[in-house]
């Protein structure tokens, strides 16, 4: 082993490719929705962002506010608010979940149905908000 | 039946970057990953290395990624993932050859919970003595074999290796449960660093990876709360 390690062992990969070899990992519901989970949060706080800068805007006068305002109504950014409304709505959820698989350590043996309910939850409520949501594209 | 085997090698002496290694054997249906390793460097590649000892799943000495998933080859039947079989060395310790990874920082992480039994009481003049029950509430995490398939499956030690990982959490948890012992307070300091057990994401990759059967996202799960009400019961 001594010679083996004088030669030289394999350098741990950069950032970009141990974020890749995670990808590459065969895991199951848990990684997917931690995964989820991650990107959903990243998508809230970048809508975040967005909020905070058109709020910004009343303070250069009522019409530029309102001429930005056009965005938000625009057919795209609808489809745009579908996916924040997963995010929010996914984030909630699956936090709820995680919170009570941590508080209560004999949950752990049922993580998978909670995984499926939480599914049935998203779905159940994710549907007629999304229809609301897009609707006036239909009229 | 033949068996293809993809196997993720390199040598650090002749190698800047790892390759795939291609092999079909002829195998037994019944017969295991590990089993079909062998094959390969006994009659096919001799210069293939992959640590192994036991065969029966006690020593830990050959978890491996198996199809994309940490398990132990002598433990995994060839029928069961079927005959095309990717096998990689686990991920997040540093490569040493072909399938032999460098443990030493598993193992550093595992010193680090103090995984022995602290208690500077006098015992008196027998052994001492616990119930049945007392026994039971430690015995889930007194079957680890320190394969390291649980840490190195676990994204949150893949992401940032400093991560005391779910082996060494799994470790603490055998010992500040056991009612002879008075150390827990210095192993909850140790998991309650930033790099402790607050890193897990409850991902649950640890508990499918386990080949005892550990219960391991709940143990890590028991550490937590004992951190949080300040009770370790």
């Amino acid at each position: 082993m001594a010679s083996m390690r004088t030669a030289g062992t394999l350098p741990r990969p950069g950032l970009w490719r141990r974020l890749l070899g995670i990808l590459r990992y065969r895991g199951h519901e848990g990684q997917w929705s931690w995964m989820l989970h991650r990107a959903a949060g990243l998508g809230i706080i970048l809508f975040l962002y967005l909020h905070i800068f058109d709020i910004w805007l009343i303070g250069l006068g009522e019409e530029t506010f309102n001429d930005f305002l056009f965005l938000y109504s625009h057919p795209v950014f609808k489809m745009f608010e579908t996916f924040l409304i997963f995010g929010v709505l996914f984030h909630a959820v699956n936090g709820a979940r995680i919170i009570l698989v941590d508080l209560v350590p004999g949950m752990t043996r049922h993580q998978r149905k909670l995984v499926y309910i939480e599914t049935a939850v998203m779905l159940i409520v994710l549907v007629p908000t999304i229809w609301v949501t897009l609707e006036s594209l239909f009229r | 039946m033949d068996v293809h085997l993809k196997v993720r090698r390199f040598n650090p002496e002749r190698d800047t970057e790892p390759w795939w290694g291609e092999y079909t054997v002829e195998a037994e249906p019944d017969d295991t990953v590990l089993t079909a390793l062998n094959i390969v460097k006994w009659y096919h590649d001799g210069t293939l290395a992959v640590r192994r000892s036991c065969n029966h799943g006690v020593c830990g000495s050959d978890a491996l990624r198996i199809n994309g998933q940490n398990r132990l080859a002598c433990k995994t039947i060839l029928k069961d993932v079927g005959k095309h079989v990717t096998v990689e060395p686990i991920g997040g310790l540093p490569v040493l050859k072909d399938l032999i990874v460098d443990m030493v920082p598993f193992f550093d992480s595992y010193r680090a919970v103090s995984p022995f039994l602290i208690n500077d009481e006098t015992p008196g003049e027998r052994e001492r003595l616990q119930s049945p029950e007392e026994r039971e509430r430690f015995d889930d995490s007194t079957k680890c074999i320190l394969c390291a398939a649980c840490t190195t499956s676990c994204p949150s030690f893949l992401a940032n290796d400093q991560f005391i990982g779910p082996a060494s959490i799994v470790q603490a948890h055998r010992f500040m449960f056991d009612s002879r012992d008075r150390g827990a307070a210095e192993r909850l300091e140790v998991l309650n660093d930033g790099d402790g057990v607050w890193r897990c994401r409850t991902i649950f990759n640890c508990t499918e990876a386990c080949p005892r059967g550990i219960e391991v996202t709940r143990r890590i799960g028991e550490v937590k709360k004992a951190l949080l009400f300040n009770k370790v019961r």
